[in-house]
């Protein structure tokens, strides 16, 4: 026993001595297989703003084939090589490899991977007053996964077959069978290796989420003092640890559909003439699996972006959020209703129709939380010292989209609508209008209110303004069109629309929408710059920039591996403490106990600083 | 360099670190979890669907069923002997796991065999691939956690697992636990339904 009660103390001495050697690590350690969270997530975030420029680059190029049909595009020959014919043509095989690869970078890779992985990465152990995540190892696990899995992603464009090309959805047969479509062949492959990459490295960044709210809050940060960004990350983690082993399931089921021969999704089907062997299986069960994941992932891509956004809000209006049990509610709402309602994408399978009333009946319910959060958002900008830094801009323009795509969502919800609607352009702006641009907007209030957390400086609010107009007045000329597009019956990933009479009258408004995507995706490049540039030449930040109640901005102005260079900060309030009547400033940090503040404490506050000693 | 009440702190950090250990593990569990019901939930959609082939279960998979039920016996005992450190029975307990874990995987793939015998393919009718896809996907997870078993038997060797340092053991048994239960549960889904 002696013994053993020996080396257990030895262990922990050596781990002691570990502890002290990080200030001066190898560079290879320091800023490529760093296990410090503020490190892994601007690894997340540079290889999210990658992936969003190729993938907003892919757009455009597909858009010029939609809105310009004529265009000589022979320009992009050096890009695009044998993409292009000699004609100055788009490949009609590629445009479909484009928009799936659109849709799968966009989704996956900037808004998961871009989003999630940037600011649960930074802001959990910042705002909860931890020294770093759970478990540092996992989550450098997590960031390479990633990156192993954007590799392959990445080599599989380059492939002279193509990347898939099944749309992001790869609905089966079309994704099964390698003689449907080029890209059904080793692109399709890299795909499947890639998204299960990307699972594993977001089931364990998830896992070190959810493991570090709950178990590294500092002291007197309880579940009700928690900033709404934390509460958002949370329940995403929660979301993605339950849903995305269903996709794992689903893609299992499609590789061994691929490469054994089994036949999970294939029944009856003649290529050619010639009938296959596989008997037996339903690619609607495929679709089932998919929405399964597919609908929760949605909430996984805009959760976060909400969470930004209460925060952003409430620190700019100077007021405390309004609702905030109100807006824990709607968000552990919407993530319980998420996983009831994923079978409104599958309105016009055959579904029984009884099926599919309770299915929208479902659908229509989750429209009421959604609708709190709007509520809140606008209440609490109500009548409030509205301070208009980029970041705010850009909250306020992601509450817009949220509404203006959350209403034609309601439409979509109706399966009786939704029949003449499925699969045309009117749900392309429904989900770029509520999810992509939302949840995008949100990303850019992040990177703009925590830049001076991330880097020490400040980024040109000049700069940040002509961004967020331009990109804001973009986003609606782009997408408002769409809604009519849809409604006249244009299909969605249809190549060409110039054989059909009654879309001619369509041509100038195709036209239209395509010059303002080119303006608007310019119009990023004014933030590249604004990013990149004051990464090292910005003015230094102070420590508060906007006077913000919450643990990160009690942090020396680039904070060691440790966060804290002395004790982790107690906390003794929740974070929404603005213009708090009576108060001497207009905000009170976390970390300021009652017992300082009686000018402004309540009856209630009062009862908290008796125990303030003691809580925990 | 530090003050003492520094390095207190961090110790105790570590410790709650320890916990969170624990508690990714059952995240972990969770995930699997969710990927058995998926597939599970599949079947019956599918099944639902018709054009279903029925047959028997093979006899043999209710042998294997029964190794792995003593398997988790054992494991349980094995975790005994390291809670009142009695390391001999610890190691062998240990080994004995390990060997009905192996046990085990050679009887699966013999079930597979007599699958085949009855012309129940992996290729073939959905009904049956799914059997080999569940008892493949859960083969996949013993080995993890016989990995698992591996490395707890170093630890044993390098005097490192004892009642005062049972976390190793201790997630090592709550895995093989899930793992016993996690067959079971997929033994009789596939013996009701077929
Ligand atoms: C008011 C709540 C909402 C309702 C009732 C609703 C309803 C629907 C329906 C019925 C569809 C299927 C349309 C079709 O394919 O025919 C759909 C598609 C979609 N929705 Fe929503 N939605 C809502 C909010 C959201 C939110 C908040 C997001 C994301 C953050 C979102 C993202 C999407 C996406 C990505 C698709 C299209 C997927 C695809 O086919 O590629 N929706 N929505
Ligand atoms: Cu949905």
């Amino acid at each position: 026993m002696s013994i053993t009660d020996i080396e257990i103390t030895q262990k922990l001495a050596h781990e002691d001595d570990h502890h002290e050697e990080h200030h001066d690590q190898p560079f290879i350690f320091k800023y490529i297989f760093s296990t410090d969270h503020k490190t892994i997530a601007k690894q997340f975030l540079i290889t999210g703003i990658f992936w969003a420029i190729l993938g907003g680059g892919l757009s455009v190029i597909f858009r010029l084939q939609l809105g310009f049909p004529d265009m000589d595009m022979g320009f992009l020959q050096p890009i695009l090589g044998n993409w292009i014919s000699n004609t100055g043509k788009l490949d009609p095989e590629f445009y479909l490899a484009m928009i799936t690869m659109h849709g799968t970078i966009m989704v996956f890779f900037v808004l998961t991977a871009g989003l999630s992985g940037t600011f649960s990465n930074f802001l959990i152990p910042l705002q909860i007053g931890a020294r770093d995540m759970a478990s540092g190892f996992l989550n450098l696990l997590s960031y390479w996964f990633f990156f192993l899995s954007s590799v392959v992603m990445f080599i599989s464009m380059f492939l002279s077959t193509g990347p898939a090309s099944g749309g992001w959805t790869i609905y089966p047969p079309l994704s099964a069978l390698p003689q449907a479509m080029s890209g059904s062949g080793t692109g399709m492959t890299l795909w499947l290796v890639s998204m299960v990459f990307f699972i594993a490295s977001t089931l364990l960044g998830g896992i070190n989420y959810i493991t570090t709210v709950i178990n590294l809050r500092t002291e007197g940060m309880s579940f009700r003092r928690l900033p709404l960004t934390i509460w958002a990350f949370f329940i995403t983690a929660v979301l993605g640890l339950l849903s995305f082993p269903v996709l794992v399931a689903c893609v299992l089921l499609l590789v061994f559909d691929r490469s054994f021969g089994t036949s999970f999704y294939l029944s009856e089907i003649f290529i050619g003439g010639e009938a296959l062997p596989n008997l037996g299986g339903s690619p609607i069960l495929f679709q089932h699996l998919f929405w399964f994941l597919g609908h929760p992932e949605v909430y996984i891509v805009i959760l976060p972006a909400l969470g930004i956004t209460s925060e952003v809000i409430s620190t700019n209006s100077r007021k405390p959020i309004f609702g905030y049990t109100a807006m824990i509610g709607s968000i552990l709402a919407i993530a319980f209703l998420s996983f009831i309602v994923w079978a409104h994408h599958m309105f016009i399978t055959g579904m029984n129709p009884f099926l599919g009333s309770i299915f929208m009946f479902l659908t229509l319910i989750i429209a009421i939380p959604s609708a709190v959060k709007a509520f809140n958002y606008i209440t609490t900008l109500w009548k409030g010292n509205l301070i208009f830094t980029p970041a705010m801009l850009f909250s306020i323009g992601l509450v817009s989209f949220f509404i203006s795509g959350g209403l034609t969502g309601l439409f979509l919800g109706n399966a009786a609508v939704d029949i003449s609607l499925h699969d045309t352009y009117f749900v392309v702006a429904h989900f770029h209008l509520v999810m992509g641009s939302a949840a995008f907007f949100g990303l850019l209030a992040g990177v703009y209110h925590w830049f001076p957390k991330m880097f020490g400086r400040m980024m040109d609010e000049k700069l940040g303004y002509i961004h967020f107009w331009l990109t804001f007045v973009g986003v609606y000329l782009v997408f408002f069109p769409l809604h009519y597009i849809g409604i006249a019956g244009f299909p969605r990933r249809y190549y060409s629309f110039t054989n059909f009479d009654a879309f001619q009258s369509f041509t100038d408004l195709n036209a239209f929408v395509t010059v303002a995507a080119a303006i608007t995706f310019g119009a990023q490049f004014i933030f590249l710059f604004n990013f990149f540039y004051n990464i090292f030449k910005g003015k230094k930040a102070p420590l508060n920039p906007w006077n913000s109640n919450t643990l990160e901005w009690t942090t020396p102005r680039i904070p060691e591996h440790g966060n804290w260079p002395g004790d982790i900060p107690k906390v003794y309030r929740w974070p929404y403490d603005y213009s708090k009547p009576g108060a001497k400033d207009d905000f009170i940090p976390q970390t300021v106990p009652y017992s300082e503040t009686p000018e402004s404490n309540t009856d209630f506050d009062n009862e908290m600083m008796k125990n303030e000693g003691i809580t925990k | 360099m530090r003050s003492n009440a520094v390095i207190l702190a961090n110790r105790a950090i570590k410790i709650k670190v320890f916990n969170a250990k624990k508690f990714a593990l059952w995240l972990f569990l969770i995930s699997v979890c969710m990927l058995f019901a998926g597939l599970t939930s599949a079947y019956l959609v599918k099944k639902s669907d018709g054009n279903w082939l029925q047959f028997d279960m093979p006899q043999i998979f209710l042998y294997s069923t029964i190794v792995l039920i003593i398997s988790i016996l054992s494991m349980h005992w094995t975790y005994r002997s390291a809670k009142n450190n009695t390391l001999l029975s610890l190691k062998w307990g240990l080994l004995f796991t390990g060997l009905l874990a192996i046990i085990f995987s050679y009887l699966q793939f013999e079930g597979w065999g007599q699958l085949v015998e009855t012309n129940v393919f992996l290729v073939g009718n959905p009904s049956g691939s799914f059997v080999y896809v569940f008892s493949g996907l859960h083969l996949v997870h013993l080995l993890g956690g016989l990995g698992f078993l591996v490395v707890v038997f170093v630890d044993t060797l390098k005097f490192q697992v004892h009642s005062k340092n049972l976390l190793t053991i201790e997630m090592c048994t709550t895995y093989w636990h899930f793992l016993g239960g996690l067959w079971i549960y997929l033994y009789l889904f596939l013996v009701i339904n077929n």
